[in-house]
């Protein structure tokens, strides 16, 4: 039992909390009413939430609200609206041809855009984030192309895929010249320190004259008698220092045996034409373009 | 803690409340005088005062109301392809014009350097005199004193105005008090109006806002404003100072006993009372406890209880009392502006020169140099053209079939100029680099728009005979954009890169 006593702040004649910080006592006062006014306001206000918005949970679902507000019918009026924003460039796009696209800016920067955000989808995972591939999977920043630089011969190569199941895909097999014992090992050494010749690295002299009859009979008919390659065939240029599965003696071993040969799917069916267009001007666009 | 026996003592003394009738050591927790948890507003109808200061009010109210409702009609031709509004926050293009200045977002540091000139300008004001911000110029201030003008020529003065409240509801009163809310809720319109036309080239905005045209934002804006100046303005009033502002409370410690403030000099009032014709002056003080002071109030408190957290220090109650001293025949300034020490010194019998110069203001004028000075050389050095390079990350180097090596840049040019310019780019500090721009013929001049941006692709290559000059894998250069008329270019440092800075997997 203690005796009660009120602490009276001795200056204002108010009394006090009884709170006490570093010597300095909180005064006692009373809140103005229209604060607490609008604190009950605010509350009456939440209360407009659960009338307006779905909130409780019922035993099939959830009260929809007075608004019949969801998110996702949220999201859908916002790609409505992009889609509007564009103002019909989409449309402009799938009207003209990639040669007509590449002379107006405006429909370049807007094939760029959709480009570089389709590219991080649905390219990045093989080629990288950057375009920059990796062993087996080209680099689309140079300017060395198996199937052709032009903004045509890459829309070609995306749309229809390389190996893949369109009719009119871009195909060419290179034998497995080693895995089907179409050439002994001996030969294959030689072609490739021929090829390493090609590309002036070092290589074995007398290996390589005896490359050389075994390139003209088995290689040549692709990738030409000069080892330039055939954009045509697929067949990759062997006097340049760009290297899909390396330029090393053994990794050009390796991809004689095994004949390599990647594969990319047609993106016709998958992509809309529209994005397939501007993926085709942003990879033209990354610096190799022709 | 008291001694068991004092305890039972005092116990003992208020056991019996009638012999035989034990009191009991209960208190009621609740009692009503106790349950004030919260206050009604006590209304204050201040009134209307004569004066110097009074008149120094009206004029500061016209003069800052003038140059808030005009100033974005004010024109300022900057040649053409820009708006032509003296002060426009131009949100659609990213621009703020004040005048001759222009600033582009990233140099918002001179907003936020003018931010900091008006803070250290208030602290040097409030430390000099006060809160002559709070009690002159202060919004708040200003149009709660607008919003009193029109209050009293509908319901008239202070007496008018009670006498008014205490009357029942009918078509006269109806008619006073409907008249001064329509009145406010007209010029809170206005006020929301002027402050949309900030943001918009305010001719055509005003245009489009009658026709019904304008953005929505601005009708948002147009209206949160209305509402704030309509509740703060005509109803809230002193309550926003008292409650709501942070800044009573940070003033507090801006003043000392050298800043001059609205002060009840009590060394000359007191003692206190009514004085009747005739009666001496001896013995007694100069206030005639007339309450003048208190009827002008805007914040509803007694100057003469001292400097106060709820006092804006409007000097209307120096004004209100200068009257009256008039009247009774005693000298002016009973209540006026004087500092703490000048009146313990006056107290005492003594005078004290003011002291306006000592190191807290020159503190702060000092820092208000030191800024000013700061703004006004980076404001001389700015430049109107400028280039921003971004080096490619990834891939941060590509290998050509030829064996050279190319590094992409993103570039982008600010013309900041009010004319179109047309520039030329070159590498600096790269021997046998060839440069490259997406889109553009070698050598094409680059042309960027009045007051505009230009973002480019560059490609920066290196043949393999150079590369091999180069000892290490990143090597800094420069690229430099220079206007084709005239003379020196800017430079802005980067790096090209042939190897991989760290030892990795890449053939």
């Amino acid at each position: 039992m203690t005796v009660q006593k009120h602490d009276v702040d001795a200056v204002t004649g108010t009394e006090t909390t009884g709170h006490e910080w570093d010597g300095v006592k909180e005064l006692n006062k009373p809140l103005p009413r229209w604060w607490l006014l609008t604190f009950y306001a605010t509350i009456i206000w939440a209360i407009g939430y659960w009338l307006v918005y779905p909130a409780f949970p019922t035993l099939a679902g959830h009260t929809q609200g007075i608004l019949g507000y969801s998110q996702r019918a949220s999201v859908a009026n916002e790609l409505k609206a992009v889609r509007t924003a564009q103002g019909g460039l989409r449309e402009l796009l799938a009207a003209r041809s990639l040669d007509q696209i590449k002379r107006e800016p405006d429909l370049l920067r807007f094939a760029m855009a959709g480009g570089a955000a389709a590219f991080q989808t649905n390219c990045a995972p093989c080629h990288g984030r950057g375009a920059q591939g990796f062993v087996g999977y080209p680099n689309l920043n140079d300017d060395d192309w198996l199937w052709g630089g032009t903004i045509e011969d890459i829309h070609k190569t995306i749309n229809n895929g390389v190996r893949s199941d369109h009719k009119d895909t871009r195909a060419t097999q290179m034998p497995r010249y080693g895995l089907d014992k179409l050439l002994e090992d001996r030969q294959i050494t030689d072609a490739a320190e021929y090829v390493l010749s090609l590309s002036g690295k070092s290589a074995d002299a007398a290996s390589a004259s005896r490359g050389q009859s075994v390139f003209a009979d088995q290689c040549a008919s692709c990738h030409g008698f000069d080892g330039k390659g055939n954009q045509d065939q697929g067949a990759p240029n062997l006097t340049d220092d760009i290297w899909l599965y390396g330029g090393s003696k053994q990794a050009i071993v390796e991809s004689i045996r095994t004949g390599r040969g990647g594969m990319m799917p047609a993106w016709v069916g998958r992509l809309d034409p529209v994005t397939i267009k501007s993926l085709a001007v942003y990879v033209h666009s990354l610096g190799g373009g022709k | 803690m008291m001694h068991l026996d004092q305890y039972i003592m005092a116990i003992d003394k208020a056991a019996e409340a009638f012999p035989g009738v034990e009191r009991l050591d209960a208190r009621a927790v609740n009692r009503k005088s106790d349950r004030a948890l919260y206050a009604g507003r006590e209304k204050i109808y201040p009134k209307l005062a004569h004066g110097r200061f009074r008149t120094l009010k009206w004029l500061v109210m016209a003069v800052t109301l003038a140059i808030y409702y005009a100033l974005p009609w004010l024109r300022w031709q900057r040649g053409p392809d820009l708006p032509d509004q003296a002060v426009l926050l131009d949100m659609a293009h990213n621009r703020f014009f004040f005048f001759f200045l222009e600033i582009w977002p990233q140099e918002f540091y001179f907003v936020t350097g003018l931010l900091v000139l008006a803070a250290l300008a208030l602290f040097l004001v409030t430390s000099a005199a006060g809160r002559v911000w709070c009690g002159y110029t202060c919004p708040q201030t200003v149009w709660t004193d607008l919003m009193i003008l029109v209050e009293r020529f509908w319901q008239g003065d202070r007496n008018a105005r009670i006498r008014l409240d205490k009357e029942r509801w009918g078509p006269v009163k109806l008619l006073k008090k409907g008249m001064t809310h329509v009145s406010w809720l007209a010029i809170a319109l206005m006020t929301g109006g002027a402050f949309v036309f900030y943001f918009r080239d305010a001719p055509t905005l005003a245009d489009e806002l009658v026709a019904g045209t304008a953005p929505v934002i601005a009708y948002l804006f147009l209206g949160i404003f209305m509402l704030t100046t309509y509740v703060l303005g005509g109803i809230a009033r002193e309550q926003l100072c008292i409650y709501m502002c942070p800044w009573p409370r940070i003033q507090g410690a801006m003043v000392d006993h050298e800043t001059l403030l609205v002060s009840y000099k009590a060394y000359r009032g007191e003692p206190r009372g009514p004085h009747k014709k005739g009666q001496s002056w001896e013995g007694r003080g100069d206030c005639v406890d007339c309450k003048a002071c208190v009827a002008v109030c805007p914040t509803g408190i007694d100057i003469r209880d001292g400097s106060q957290l709820e006092c804006i220090q409007c000097a209307l109650c120096i004004d209100a009392c200068n009257d009256i001293m008039a009247k009774v025949g005693r000298p002016r300034g009973l209540i006026g502006y004087a500092t703490i020490a000048k009146q313990e010194a006056a107290a005492g019998g003594k005078r004290l020169p003011l002291r306006l110069v000592r190191a807290r203001t020159l503190l702060y004028a000092g820092l208000i140099c030191a800024v000013c000075a700061i703004m006004l050389a980076a404001l001389a050095n700015r430049s109107t053209l400028e280039i921003n390079v971004l080096h490619d990350r990834n891939p941060a180097y590509v290998l050509l079939s030829d064996g050279s090596i190319r590094n992409g840049y993103t570039v982008k040019i600010l013309n900041k100029r009010h004319e179109p310019r047309e520039f030329e780019l070159e590498v600096a500090g790269l021997a046998g680099a060839q440069l490259a721009i997406l889109g553009m013929e070698p050598h094409a001049r680059i042309r960027v728009a009045t007051d505009d941006l230009r973002e480019l692709r560059v490609f920066v290559t290196l043949p393999r005979a150079e590369l091999a000059r180069l000892t290490q894998s990143v090597t800094p250069f420069a690229l430099m954009v220079r206007d084709v008329e005239a003379g020196p270019g800017t430079l802005r440092a980067t790096r090209f890169q042939k190897a991989p800075t760290e030892p990795g997997r890449i053939p």
